[in-house]
């Protein structure tokens, strides 16, 4: 790997009582790179996320971010240092508003911003993922993907360094999912550091610079997409047993 | 400011002249209930503080509100009555925050029955203390403070809350607050540090809370823990901010006016009905008006302009 690594994870474990959910990871992210974090369902990817974003604390091993350690920080300082995250399950805050859902990831992230800085920032945000005409509606008047767009402008608004999309490209109709990609592919070509979960195997292909497979817990392939997609541990996993 | 900070701040004061000159009227019975509603707005208004936001239901009061009648109880031979008063501002926030350390971490039904267990515990820590040191059980509280000066005094804290709420309401740490009420996850994941904004916010009620049992200690000659620390009080400061409206400043005082004319009614023709009226007033809050009077008023406010 040619460019300097910003994140790296070393022997994570993760273990639920008897269950392993991460198994001695180990990983890096270089800077600018958009890491593809792929695998089956229940192999151990949200898990992960959540150890990155300190929503979780590993059972051992660590993550460190620019040779610094933050996988003993709570997730408020994590962000804080510039990792921001979506989730699986889009959360979004009910009472506020759209505009104001997305000034709260403004004031006290990574780049903290207040009053009509905040606002004109978060509305910036607002505009790059096609929201702006919304920005004083109610969330609850927000469809699926608007919903899913609102996320993401409240994690950009913080000015993340590393950005966490837990499969947001999930459950988007194939026009969506065009937008969507078009969506992620700028904020790459803008030289952002992102790490993707996804099962949408055309976004994988046309988003990701490098793939990081996991299994049960476990990584079994790294490589660019073309390379892990065709590799047969991956094939086998994905397939079941019978099929390699 | 914009306008409307303007208009707002206007009535706040207009109101606040009106209510300072209650004690004019020389009626001793209007006085009483003047102190009464002056003191439960102040307790209500700063629970909702934190509480409004947070949704995090404090039965907390009565250990604050008590803490503070007794520094006036035990010091009010020694100590002059103003250092007494700060005094308790500093014992509520220092119990406050120790408390909010240890329980705010703990989320919904557990953190409502300890701080409920709360007010009971400190009760028998401050019997204890007395019986073992003090050698009695109350203390006397003789000054020559009037019930007119406890009523302005009341005031005086009443405006200091409702300018510090609104404050916090423009500030970052609101801001934080609000964000915490709908999805604590997503409050940390957004930088924020959620147990500092918590404490912070549960020292503001818990000092407030302890000053106006400083004030009122005066009020009755006699004080003893069972009364200082009586748990419903604690239930009253949350129904009638529940009922008045959490969400807004001026909501718990919506709740406050009707909740205690209507407590004097029933206390004085049928005196062993009123937690009957606690009860009602619960139900009442659970299932017809979940956002209190305000939440009401603003429905029909916006249905009334059609936008509802
Ligand atoms: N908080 C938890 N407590 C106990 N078990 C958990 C917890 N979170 C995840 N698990 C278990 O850990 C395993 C990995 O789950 P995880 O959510 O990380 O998978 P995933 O790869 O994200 O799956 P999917 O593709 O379905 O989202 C699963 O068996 C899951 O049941
Ligand atoms: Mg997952």
């Amino acid at each position: 790997m040619d460019k300097r690594k910003i994140l790296s994870v070393r022997n994570l474990t993760k273990r639920f009582g008897g269950l392993v959910a991460v198994n001695a990871m180990n990983f890096d992210v270089g800077e600018h790179e958009v890491l593809g974090l792929i695998g089956p369902n229940g192999s151990g990817k949200t898990t992960m996320m959540n150890l990155i974003s300190g929503a979780l604390k590993p059972s051992s091993g660590e993550i460190s971010l620019q040779g610094s350690r933050i996988s003993d920080l709570p997730a408020q300082d994590i962000n804080r240092k510039g990792v921001a995250r979506t989730f699986q399950l889009v959360r979004l805050l009910p009472s506020l508003n759209v505009l104001d859902n997305a000034i709260a990831g403004a004031v006290f992230g990574h780049r903290q911003r207040w009053g009509q800085e905040a606002e004109d920032y978060a509305m910036q945000m607002l505009e790059r993922v096609g929201l702006s005409e919304q920005a004083q509606a109610p969330i609850s008047k927000l469809t699926y993907i608007d919903q899913k767009r609102l996320e993401l402008a409240r994690v950009l608004a913080g000015d993340p360094k590393i950005l966490l999309l837990d499969e947001w490209l999930a459950g988007l109709n194939p026009t969506e999912l065009e937008t969507g990609i078009e969506l992620i592919r700028d904020l790459r070509g803008e030289g952002r550091t992102i790490i993707l979960v996804e099962h949408v195997m055309d976004a994988i292909r046309s988003l990701c610079d490098r793939c990081v497979v996991m299994n049960s817990g476990v990584k079994i392939a790294e490589g660019t997409p073309a390379e892990v997609l065709a590799d047969h541990e991956v094939i086998r996993a994905y397939l079941g047993d019978e099929d390699a | 400011m914009n306008n409307k900070d303007w208009r707002n701040l206007g009535l706040a004061a207009l109101g606040l002249a009106i209510a300072a000159c209650l004690p004019l009227s020389g009626n001793g019975y209007y006085l009483t209930i003047g102190v009464t509603i002056a003191m439960y707005t102040v307790l209500a208004t700063s629970w909702a503080l934190f509480s409004g936001p947070t949704h995090y239901i404090s039965l907390a009061t009565a250990a604050f509100y008590g803490l503070g009648t007794y520094v006036v109880a035990m010091g009010i031979d020694d100590v002059p009555y103003v250092i007494l008063l700060v005094i308790a501002l500093g014992v509520g926030a220092i119990a406050a925050g120790l408390v909010g350390l240890a329980t705010l971490r703990l989320s919904g039904v557990y953190f409502v029955i300890f701080t409920l267990g709360l007010a009971e515990m400190t009760r028998q820590v401050v019997t204890w203390i007395q019986s073992n040191w003090g050698g009695h059980q109350g203390n006397y509280v003789l000054t020559d403070i009037t019930e007119e000066m406890i009523y302005w005094q009341l005031l005086a804290v009443a405006a200091c809350v409702y300018l510090v709420g609104w404050l916090i309401g423009r500030s970052r740490l609101g801001f934080a607050l609000k964000i915490i009420g709908n999805d604590e996850v997503v409050a940390a994941h957004s930088g924020i540090n959620t147990a500092r904004s918590k404490v912070i916010l549960f020292m503001v009620s818990g000092m407030v809370a302890a000053l106006v049992g400083a004030i009122l200690a005066p009020r009755w000659t006699y004080i003893e823990p069972s009364m200082a620390f009586s748990p419903m009080l604690s239930f009253q400061v949350v129904i009638m901010a529940l009922l008045g409206g959490v969400n807004r400043l001026w909501g718990p005082l919506v709740g406050v006016i009707p909740f205690t004319l209507l407590w004097e009614a029933v206390s004085i023709s049928f005196p062993n009905q009123t937690l009957l009226l606690m009860g009602v007033a619960f139900l009442l809050i659970v299932y017809a008006i979940p956002h209190g009077f305000v939440g009401l008023i603003e429905k029909y406010n916006a249905r009334f302009r059609g936008d509802g």
